[in-house]
């Protein structure tokens, strides 16, 4: 779960993290409201989990509340444009008005997990206010990483290290082991697995303070904190993920592409090999889906009439490799699915083995279906059968 | 000899009453795995509908059996318990079936428990094929043979493996890692024990896309390494788009987990990369025959 930044200061504030002055306003009205009451020079950020805000319009300054109220209105007037990770953009719904800082240097700093330590991994480099990415190609140098002992904790001799090892500004020193220690006990107060800083401002009057805010909690870890759950923000779902919701699945475990190769597996691994599978047969992919483990009946009827009614697919390969999941249960729902659904009836390819293969079988067999041996075969036989149909 | 486990190994099951606990548990026995009790607060005193011995506690389960080997089907917020328990009662092995345990948990876990080796979270488990299996691979399609294998997919690695076993390939050992971010073995953890296995002659590494697993295996192989015949692939080469890779997490490796940086990793360490399962093994038997 990633908070907006608005959501991540808050933690920060809680933390002793020092952040600009602000207020988070839902209205064009409100943010001219504040304006009208706190005079000042006000910077005014569209509130989303999308990056590249700045590069979109989505932060602009203003100076009274009319001012405000006008650049609130344009922020919010069109939504953040989408980009090859959010196909649907993101729709605008409140803003931040923040005060402008006295910028004289920007840094980077954040928190992480490292999976090749197993520890937690603290990130720093003096180059902050552009994408991490970025600054890793143009100074790879700069980057500073401590992995720390979860026994240890957080100590102050790790944040005199890292400024020292990636030569961050005098001017930082006095604060910045403070500051990281608000980001470590924020890191484990609430089980986060990333809090980042970018940029991390030293203003021209010497305070160090978080420009913006970016954390991500785990979604696992949420059921030590429901308070979050009111702070979750729902991303309108694009129509593949609608019909995977629709369908019981994940909305991450369905998509479209086109082919006229159904397919359906279980796990992603073999869903995505089964997709490579048809394509070495020659064959094009309508969907990638991955049913999950433990696939039942129901499960697989609705999984069924997603491919037949919602894909281009005149034909669909079933890759089923029994391990949590049972062979039995998946050919039940097989039949099930084929005698209960009122949708048109498409050539199966089936591929069922692993766990209760036998059982699952003899059940595909009484009802007049053979299974393939192998994934590959199957494949062949899909494609070979999707352009006959053609 | 295999690693980590093998037909000795003395398996309790944490959880052995649940549903998945319970069901799992009749699968392994009658693979041959010798598991010898189980765990379910509350039950103490009762028998299985396997009939075995169901305990308290983990130190009451090991003192009364001398198990030395947890397998843990509870739920996600009682993993991190589970793995504590079982090392305060000196166990130093586990595999860990649970899915969406928390990756601080997990930290916790690991920085709190030298000396144990984990398996997993949210992983299938492990199989010495003809000695023992913990977890919930589906035991007929392994053969035992001299082949090690090491996987972050679960059904992807069955994939594999049929593919192993109808070429007459039989396997020393296969671990499923695992997907989580924070993992006890690594497959660099498990290179390392195959390199001092003598029943280990070859081994096929089955990674995916993201992280820096990959690359960390491949440059193992490359320092200590060099002699073994070995064959990667590297799934989700197709993935549908969305997926994104973390910021911070790949930048601390310096690579981005692209399939290209993995098989560029592989290829530079001398391993061959598969293009699809169905490959594997002829590329892993050719590269066994020119030993």
């Amino acid at each position: 779960m990633n908070l907006m930044e608005y959501q991540g200061k808050e933690l920060f504030r809680r933390s002793g993290i020092p952040v600009p002055r602000s207020q988070h306003c839902t209205t064009p009205d409100e943010v001219a409201a504040f304006i009208e009451q706190n005079p000042g020079k006000w910077v005014v950020k569209a509130q989303v989990l999308m990056g590249g805000r700045g590069k979109a319009g989505k932060i602009k300054f203003a100076t009274n509340a009319d001012e405000g109220r006008k650049v609130a209105q344009e922020i919010m007037a069109t939504p953040m444009p989408p980009n090859r990770q959010n196909p649907n953009g993101e729709a605008i719904k409140s803003l931040l008005v923040e005060e402008t800082l006295d910028v004289a240097l920007e840094a980077y700093c954040a928190i992480s997990v490292d999976r090749t330590t197993k520890k937690p991994a603290v990130i720093v480099t003096k180059f902050g206010g552009m994408d991490v990415e970025e600054v890793h190609d143009k100074h790879p140098e700069s980057f500073s990483t401590f992995f720390v002992d979860t026994a240890i904790g957080y100590s102050p001799f790790i944040g005199r290290k890292l400024a020292f090892s990636t030569d961050l500004d005098p001017g930082y020193r006095k604060q910045f082991p403070a500051i990281l220690a608000g980001m470590y006990e924020l890191f484990f107060a609430y089980g986060a697995k990333l809090v980042e800083i970018n940029p991390l401002v030293l203003t021209k009057d010497g305070r160090v303070i978080a420009a913006d805010a970016k954390v991500e909690l785990d979604d696992d870890a949420l059921f030590r904190h429901p308070e979050f759950k009111q702070w979750q923000t729902v991303l309108p779902l694009d129509e593949d993920e609608t019909l995977a919701t629709d369908a019981g699945l994940g909305i991450r475990n369905f998509r479209r592409f086109g082919g006229t190769v159904g397919t359906m597996a279980n796990g992603a691994g073999l869903a995505m090999g089964t997709m490579d599978a048809v394509k070495n047969a020659g064959g094009e992919i309508a969907n990638f889906l991955d049913v999950g483990g433990g696939a039942n009946a129901e499960r697989v009827r609705k999984c069924y009439e997603l491919v037949v009614n919602h894909t281009n697919a005149k034909v669909f390969f079933i890759n089923i490799f029994g391990g949590i999941t049972r062979g039995d249960e998946v050919a039940k729902g097989i039949v099930e699915a084929l005698n209960t659904t009122k949708s048109r009836k498409i050539p199966l390819v089936i591929r069922l083995t692993g766990t209760n293969e036998v059982e699952g079988r003899r059940i595909l067999a009484e009802a007049g279906m053979t299974p393939v041996e192998t994934m590959d075969e199957g494949a062949k036989r899909a494609v070979e059968l999707a352009a006959v149909s053609s | 000899m295999s690693i980590f486990l093998d037909k000795n190994s003395k398996v309790f099951v944490q959880g052995i009453t649940g549903a998945e606990g319970s069901y799992h548990t009749g699968r392994m026995l009658a693979y041959g795995t010798n598991i010898v009790g189980g765990v379910t607060p509350g039950k103490g005193g009762q028998k299985t509908e396997h009939g075995l011995p169901v305990f308290n506690t983990v130190e009451e389960c090991v003192a009364a059996t001398g198990a030395t080997h947890q397998c843990i089907f509870v739920p996600p917020a009682g993993a991190a318990d589970a793995l504590f328990e079982a090392y305060e009662a000196g166990i130093r092995f586990s595999v860990c079936i649970t899915e969406g345990v928390p990756v601080h948990d997990m930290l916790r876990v690991v920085g709190a428990t030298p000396g144990m080796r984990i398996i997993g979270p949210n992983c299938p488990g492990l199989i010495s094929p003809g000695k023992s299996s913990i977890g919930i691979m589906p035991g007929h399609i392994f053969k035992e043979g001299n082949v090690g294998l090491i996987s972050r997919s679960g059904t992807l690695t069955y994939e594999v493996v049929d593919g192993l076993t109808r070429a007459g390939l039989g396997q020393s050992t296969c671990v499923g890692i695992g997907g989580d971010p924070i993992i006890g073995t690594t497959f660099v953890d498990c290179l390392r024990e195959f390199a001092n296995d003598a029943q280990t002659k070859a081994i096929v590494i089955c990674g995916e896309i993201g992280g820096s697993d990959e690359e960390d295996a491949a440059a193992f192989v490359k320092e200590h390494l060099a002699g073994m015949p070995i064959v990667a692939f590297v799934g989700g080469r197709n993935a549908p788009p969305g997926k994104s890779l973390g910021h911070a997490g790949a930048i601390i490796s310096g690579g981005f987990g692209t399939p290209e940086s993995k098989i560029k990793a592989f290829q530079a360490a001398g391993v061959p990369v598969a293009e699809r399962p169905s490959d594997i093994p002829k590329l892993l038997a050719e590269r066994m025959a020119a030993v």
